[in-house]
């Protein structure tokens, strides 16, 4: 049996602030093959954009983590020296960050930015850089790539902007890219074509993706795999058709049910009662219980578990059997 | 209140830097009470005493801790008397500074059009000239004495404040709790005073308290190119100035010693100013 | 972008007609324009010739005027004590103190924004927390003080600099500049320190802040993805983007440079306009006064016409001519 691309054990990524310890990743694992799209699905809180910091080892102060494994091809990255991450980040590891016009440095030219990126990773001279950059560009769909090398950021859409932001993500072609919201500020036809783009450039170059979004409809419409996190804690997880067709967990019902996009004509949206509790004050039990309309003494003093099912949730009264 | 003294304790610098404020204050205004002479009253001097070094026991009997100047002066009592003189120039021309800038620009926000903009090109153009320049000219203008010297400086500074207050008083404007106020019949006069002046006053305390530094450092420069207060009533900056010509030949307690007292006052106010900044400025709020 | 430095130098000369304005009334017309014109033991004749010549019976924007008009020519009056032009005295002056301003505004540039980038980078080291306590004395002190503390220092007692005069200068173009040689460079040492303490501070603290902000961007944790060095991030982004409003201040500071280099060369006797301005102060020599004002105006406004149009090139975003 060949070793996943990314292996999770027991991730907890820890927050010390003045008003205590915010336990924003507490205790996540899953696996990730070469090639499968992973969807990672909350609401803000839910530790999702933390889980994709964690792994890329991005964490701004006071986050560290607290403990568990992130083994990536076969690596320990967990406790791994900043210069050996850092020769990981953009060279097998790469991320695409939600905001385009912010993550691009508005007063370099996009070439001097993608030379930057590739040169980080050896990459010879300028002349090859730009010429790597500008296939770069060509592979996101970006017309007369070559000329746009001199553009600056301002000179781009919204949405060209993120393929730029892709582009650079893509240079030294990694095997797994984390992208964080990459299309929550994009006009929604622009959303649904890079979406669709990502899927197939993935699926060419046979890059894993984990693609991190509070929109369950996004993650349905690209995701092989789709995990659902609340409280910094994974509730669901399975193959996408299994979650969508057979919800397990009463929080990933009450998702479902929010949504227009995947909501049968005439059915009512509904919303789920209560909001997110304080990350500081997280329920003892299960961290739903509050909110949930199944919830018994159980579930407020122990916390589920879930057994080894290719489809699970953590739940002491799931919806319906798992298979 | 007692909140943000809290806080304010918890920076232990800024603490310090207070306390060595209130210190000086106080020893300043105590300084007839505290001196073992008066430095001006040219009968208690005598020449025989003078460049004395610090611990010489002088004619008057007493010891000179930290020695006396040219003319004999015991220079810890000189040092007490400048810093009440250096503290005066300070605080009025702050206090003045602060009225007619607040004022101006509470009034620029307040009237708009081309009243706003007159006063505010007006201030930005002042911002952008350094002010010792200006200073340097109105006393050379004026002439020397207490009241040229509190022009030169509020000139200096007002635009500071103008700028500090238009900047608060256009911000609050536009939140809701004044629009409420202009629905009710009060004059327009009491919104100022009651609702505007008060929310403009955290960042307008932060500069009163770094423009009272800037006051004493820019008097104390203008006293030692010798274009401040009459001879008659020496500031930090004519002490440090008169003992600048002994510095070569090994005298440096003449210069040295007011220097230190000013510097202190100076460094404290500042680290005041910057806490009171820091705390009053919710994005730095945790 | 041409239409672009058009309006900039209308507005510049409108300025400087505002400050022309300004320095005409306060120092003729709050002072007795006749101390301005001759000195005070001039003959009845004298002063009522002067009188006509300058038009001093004349309303007063007419006089004012006639002064533009002469200014316009260059021509500022005569120094009473040393009776040359004022405008030949004010330039002969000039060079000794640009050379002492800019080398200060160097010195702290390239000392200020390395030191200010290592604060905002690890802003909680030890390090960084000793660079902001200097940067505060820095700040807070006066210069004149500072310029004491080292002349004692390092002229009186460590004997290892000369703190006084400009020392031998080298001319080229029929001036005479200090940097070109070690014995003026020497004198120059102190002097530009003392006058280069303020400006290190105020660096230091933008560049840290502006450091600071942009360490915590998008852009940077962007970069971080992209495998970058930190070394690389903070040379060729963080750099680049605090560059924008460095060269703001740094124009500015350029300005107050000039006016504080009044001090710094009074200590050192640094044979500059500074020391100028100030022997023509207390020995009311008006005419220099005006003469010294009119042409610091005169570079102020030059400065912020550099400084507008220098800040179109580095930021991509403003070349088109518009601001935003």
């Amino acid at each position: 049996m060949t070793a996943a691309l990314l292996q999770v054990r027991d991730l907890r990524t820890h927050f010390e602030t003045r008003a205590g310890t915010i336990k924003a990743v507490d205790g996540i694992s899953f696996t990730l093959e070469r090639g499968e799209i992973l969807g990672l699905v909350g609401e803000s809180g839910s530790g999702k954009s933390v889980t994709g910091f964690s792994l890329i080892g991005l964490l701004d102060a006071p986050g560290r983590i607290a403990g568990g494994s992130v083994m990536f091809r076969g690596q320990e990255l967990v406790g791994l020296r900043q210069a050996e991450m850092r020769k990981l980040r953009g060279k097998r590891i790469a991320m695409i960050f939600q905001d385009p016009a912010a993550t691009l440095n508005p007063v370099l030219t996009i070439g001097q930015q993608m030379a930057m990126a590739v040169q980080a990773h050896g990459g010879g001279g300028e002349g090859a850089a730009l010429a790597l950059a500008a296939r770069s560009l060509v592979r996101v769909g970006i017309p007369d790539a070559a000329a746009r090398l001199n553009a600056y950021p301002h000179e781009f859409s919204g949405g060209m902007r993120q393929r730029v932001a892709i582009a650079i993500a893509l240079l030294h072609e990694p095997e797994l890219i984390i992208a964080d919201e990459p299309t929550t500020a994009l006009d929604v036809s622009i959303q649904a074509q890079i979406l669709a783009e990502m899927k197939t450039l993935a699926q060419e170059s046979g890059t894993a993706l984990i693609w991190i979004s509070h929109d369950l409809a996004i993650v349905s419409s690209l995701a092989d795999r789709v995990i659902v996190l609340y409280l910094g804690r994974i509730v669901e997880y399975g193959s996408v058709s299994d979650v969508l067709r057979a919800p397990l967990h009463p929080y990933t019902r009450g998702l479902l049910d929010s949504l227009p996009a995947l909501a049968a004509p005439g059915q009512k949206l509904t919303q789920i009662p209560g909001s997110t509790p304080s990350p500081l004050n997280v329920p003892p039990g299960c961290p739903f219980a509050p909110r949930c309309s199944h919830a018994t003494d159980l579930c407020r003093s122990e916390p589920p578990r879930v057994g080894d099912q290719r489809h699970g949730a953590f739940c002491h009264h799931p919806l319906s059997v798992a298979p | 209140m007692a909140q943000f003294w809290r806080e304010y304790r918890e920076n232990w610098i800024a603490t310090l830097a207070l306390a060595v404020v209130v210190l000086i204050v106080a020893a300043a205004l105590a300084a007839p009470l505290i001196t073992p002479q008066d430095p001006y009253d040219l009968a208690n001097l005598n020449l025989r005493d003078a460049r004395r070094p610090p611990g010489f026991v002088g004619s008057g009997g007493y010891v000179h801790w930290l020695g006396t100047d040219a003319q004999g002066r015991d220079l810890f009592s000189a040092i007490l008397y400048g810093l009440r003189i250096s503290l005066q120039m300070g605080v009025a021309a702050g206090a003045v500074a602060f009225g007619l800038g607040t004022s101006l620009g509470i009034m620029a926000a307040n009237i708009g059009g081309k009243i706003e903009q007159g006063i505010m090109r007006l201030v930005d153009l002042q911002l952008s000239f350094p002010a010792i320049l200006l200073a340097l000219v109105l006393v050379a203008v004026l002439g020397q004495g207490r009241v040229p010297l509190i022009i030169a400086l509020v000139t200096a500074q007002y635009a500071y404040f103008a700028r500090t207050a238009y900047g608060a008083a256009t911000a609050e404007r536009q939140k809701d709790y004044i629009e409420a106020a202009r629905a009710t019949p009060l004059p327009g006069r009491s919104i100022v005073l009651r609702h505007l002046l008060p929310n403009c006053m955290p960042p307008l305390i932060v500069v009163g308290t770094v423009q009272i530094a800037n006051a004493i450092s820019l008097e104390a420069t203008l006293s030692f190119l010798g274009l401040g207060l009459p001879p008659t009533e020496p500031s930090l900056g004519m002490l440090i100035a008169n003992g600048f010509q002994y510095m070569m030949s090994g005298r440096t307690w003449i210069s040295v010693y007011p220097g230190i007292a000013l510097i202190l006052l100076i460094v404290a106010i500042n680290i005041v100013g910057d806490q009171l900044r820091d705390q009053f400025n919710p994005r730095l709020r945790r | 972008m041409l239409g672009y430095i058009i309006q900039r130098l209308i507005q510049s000369a409108f300025v400087m007609l505002a400050m022309s304005a300004l320095v005409f009334l306060g120092v003729y017309a709050i002072g007795n324009p006749i101390d301005v014109l001759i000195s005070p033991d001039a003959t009845q004749d004298i002063r009522e010739a002067t009188i006509r010549h300058y038009g001093l019976d004349q309303p007063l924007w007419r006089q004012y005027l006639a002064f533009l008009g002469r200014l316009l020519q260059g021509d500022l009056g005569r120094s009473f004590v040393l009776n040359i032009p004022v405008l030949h005295l004010v330039l002969s002056r000039l060079p000794a103190t640009l050379e002492l301003a800019l080398t200060s505004v160097l010195i702290g540039a390239f000392i200020g924004i390395p030191l200010g980038i290592y604060a905002g980078y690890r802003p909680e080291s030890p390090v960084s927390k000793a660079i902001m306590a200097a940067s505060v004395l820095g700040f807070s002190v006066p210069t004149f003080w500072v310029g004491l503390i080292l002349i004692l220092t390092f002229a009186v007692n460590l004997d290892w600099l000369p703190a006084g005069d400009r020392g031998p200068t080298v001319e080229v173009f029929g001036v005479g500049w200090s940097f070109l040689t070690w014995e003026g460079l020497r004198f120059m040492a102190l002097p530009a320190l003392n006058l280069s303490l303020f400006k290190l501070a105020m660096l230091i603290r933008l560049s840290r802040a502006g450091t600071r902000e942009i360490m915590l961007s998008d852009t940077v944790k962007f970069a971080r993805a992209a495998g970058l060095t930190d070394f690389t991030i903070l040379r060729r982004h963080v750099l680049r983007l605090i560059s924008i409003p460095l060269v703001t201040v740094f124009g500015l500071e350029f300005g107050s440079t000039l006016a504080f280099a009044v001090v710094t060369e009074t200590i050192f006797s640094w044979p500059g306009v500074g020391k100028l301005i100030i022997d023509s102060i207390t020995s009311l020599d008006r005419p220099v006064m005006v003469g010294y004002l009119i042409l610091v105006a005169f570079l102020f406004v030059t400065i912020n016409l550099v400084v507008d149009l220098t800040y179109a090139v580095l930021d991509p975003r403003l070349r088109r001519g518009r601001r935003v």
